[in-house]
């Protein structure tokens, strides 16, 4: 059985009185020690989904409408709240997109992790600071018993995002979820984060969700992958068979629009259109007033998902050849 | 630390004598001879220059403040003319009262505003918001003389419980039971003040609940109660900070109101009859008092802003 199995979720947004499916359906596991990819643009829905699986989605606006989690043995959305915070920082753990904010200005970095280990585990104020310093080391932080006692604001942004990584590792999470990791951060220091995420993952045999819109970082990082489009999972495969042969033209879109170095191209093929927002309503696929093979029968039905290969499904009307 | 609080004491100086210069000459412009107001609507013109020039007032303005900011830096700050006191004795019969009765409304404000405050912001939205938050509008718009008459009114006249006025010192009989005097004098110049504090600290709080480092508190599995506080409204307690310098400033102008609605026998008090009798050296002494006590509040509200705030640097 997965670490992780996601099922059939659906999630909806209360909006003047009414709930908008965001998340349609989305279904997906993860196994110790394997890297998920999740990929898609703003607005698709990739973000709510790791929310719900950390439990973080909050108060009344979004709501979880259908569908299970199951996380090591247990389905998540029958826990009481205590359960729930019990798993929470401790056997999942999350890291978040904006580093620069995402720490609480008026505590040492020290104390903000060992805040989340003395939630989980007995331990003295003196213990957890010692771990608080061994985490540091671990995400390379240099100086790391002087670092110890530094604010926030004393460190740039890829130093943040460490400290946010030794605060998710800090009770050695079976899942951690990774929510943009390295979106907001110059591209070497990308590199670092993620290669620091990778090794940490061989050595504790953590399993990672990786949520990004760039399929650069995914290709690098992760076992496999699964594109997002408007709440629905378009394409999923293993990375190598995915990028082997493109399935979903939503995906082919995603690639072409990526600049490569060594062709030389006037202009960028971007997808034409834009995301319909929640307010519109669809018939049909979701990507078929943008997708240069649509038909009127991809306007007038949804795609189910079908294997396009083994292990490597899609949903497309078009998908292996044949328009059923 | 030490050498922030000695620099910004040094710069005090400055606007210490700027301030005695203002308050000097807004004295002085207030209409009305004292010689003529004390001697009575009986005394001839000689006999209110003969006494005009007793007490220097025949002299240049200017030298008069010369000789006035001379006495108040050996601190002497003049006799009153009504009293044929020192004003230091006379501002000090009504210090008691208006520091007890400051002090009291502090507590008051700081046991209801900020318990309140959380309440308001952790219940955003639900009945007791509406509750809290009404009631705090309503607190901060009723006038002190109202609410002072209608305390009065009812907790003094109806129920009994408390006395309606005046103030016996701590040293007289009663000793410390004496503070009940206080204690609608003080809930009537806290209600305000209370009330802004509540509004501030639920919007500040709802501000702060909104940004990322909270979603992160909330990721390691935390009690909502301890993100509440620990998080949300020690953050908040930034901008709450700064406000109780504000709230200091409004204290003193609502304890003139407040101590002459329950007779209190404080600096508030002091300074309206010490107007309407034109006694300068009085006026002068206990604006000056006020003035050096909201500069030195201020001081410290700075020094707490920066123990809150690890992001503002002391130079």
């Amino acid at each position: 059985m997965a670490l992780l199995e996601v099922e059939n979720l659906h999630i909806a947004v209360g909006s003047g009185g009414k709930l908008l499916p965001v998340v349609q359906g989305v279904s997906f596991c993860v196994d110790e020690n394997e890297t998920l990819g999740i990929v898609g643009e703003s607005g698709c829905g990739k973000s709510l989904t790791s929310l719900a699986i950390m439990g973080l989605l909050g108060d009344s606006t979004v709501r979880i409408t259908g569908g299970s989690i199951r996380f090591d043995g247990m389905d998540l959305l029958t826990l009481s709240a205590p359960e729930r915070r019990a798993i929470m920082g401790n056997r999942m753990a999350m890291i978040f997109q904006e580093p620069m904010t995402s720490l609480n200005p008026v505590y040492r970095i020290g104390d903000q992790i060992a805040e989340s280990i003395r939630q989980h585990q007995q331990i003295s104020r003196s213990a957890a600071r010692d771990r608080a310093v061994e985490l540091l080391t671990l995400v390379r932080i240099p100086n790391p018993s002087e670092r110890v006692d530094s604010f926030p604001h004393q460190m740039s942004g890829g130093q943040r995002q460490r400290v946010m990584i030794a605060m998710a590792l800090s009770c050695d999470p079976k899942l951690l979820i990774a929510d943009e990791p390295t979106t907001a951060l110059d591209v070497t220091v990308q590199k670092e984060v993620l290669e620091l995420m990778a090794d940490l993952q061989d050595r504790m045999g953590t399993a990672i969700v990786l949520i990004s819109h760039d399929l650069g970082v995914i290709a690098e990082t992760c076992d496999k992958v699964a594109v997002m489009y408007r709440g629905k999972i378009a394409e999923a495969a293993a990375t190598a068979d995915l990028f082997a042969e493109l399935a979903h033209p939503y995906t082919r879109g995603l690639l072409n629009s990526i600049p490569v170095v060594d062709r030389d191209v006037e202009w960028l093929e971007a997808i034409p259109g834009r995301v319909p927002t929640l307010e519109e309503t669809l018939t049909g696929c979701a990507f078929h007033p943008r997708c240069a093979l649509a038909t009127d029968f991809c306007a007038s039905r949804a795609p189910e998902t079908s294997q396009f290969k083994p292990n490597h499904s899609v949903q497309c009307h078009f998908a292996g050849g044949s328009t059923t | 630390m030490l050498a922030y609080t000695a620099k910004r004491l040094l710069t005090l100086i400055p606007t210490l004598l700027a301030a005695t210069i203002l308050v000097f000459l807004f004295v002085h412009l207030i209409p009305g001879d004292p010689a003529a107001i004390l001697l009575g609507d009986t005394a001839t013109p000689e006999e209110v220059a003969q006494l005009s020039a007793e007490l220097g007032f025949d002299r240049p303005l200017w030298i008069q403040y010369f000789l006035w900011l001379g006495n108040v830096l050996q601190g002497d700050l003049g006799t009153s003319i009504f009293f044929r006191e020192p004003v230091t004795a006379v501002i000090g019969s009504g210090a008691e009262t208006s520091i007890l009765l400051a002090s009291m409304t502090m507590v008051w404000i700081i046991i209801l505003g900020l318990p309140i405050g959380v309440l308001s912001a952790t219940k955003h939205g639900t009945w007791i918001d509406q509750i809290t938050s009404s009631g705090a509008m309503l607190a901060a718009s009723v006038p002190t003389f109202w609410l002072g008459l209608y305390l009065i009114m009812i907790f003094s006249v109806t129920l009994g419980w408390f006395p309606s006025s005046g103030f016996p010192s701590l040293s007289d009989e009663g000793g410390i039971t004496n503070l009940r005097y206080l204690i609608l004098p003080s809930l009537t110049l806290a209600a305000p003040n209370a009330a802004l504090i509540v509004r501030l600290v639920r919007a500040s709080m709802l501000d702060v609940a909104r940004e990322d480092h909270v979603r992160t508190a909330r990721a390691k599995g935390l009690h909502p109660a301890r993100v509440a506080i620990k998080h949300v409204f020690r953050n908040a307690l930034i901008a709450v900070a700064a406000a109780f310098g504000f709230t200091f400033a409004a204290l003193i102008s609502e304890a003139v109101v407040t101590e002459t609605v329950f007779s209190l026998p404080g600096i508030g008090r002091l300074v309206v009859q010490s107007i309407l009798r034109r006694d300068y050296p009085v006026i002068q002494g206990v604006i000056l008092v006020i003035v050096v006590l909201y500069m030195v509040i201020n001081l410290l509200v700075d020094l707490a802003y920066a123990r809150l705030d690890p992001r503002v640097s002391l130079k």
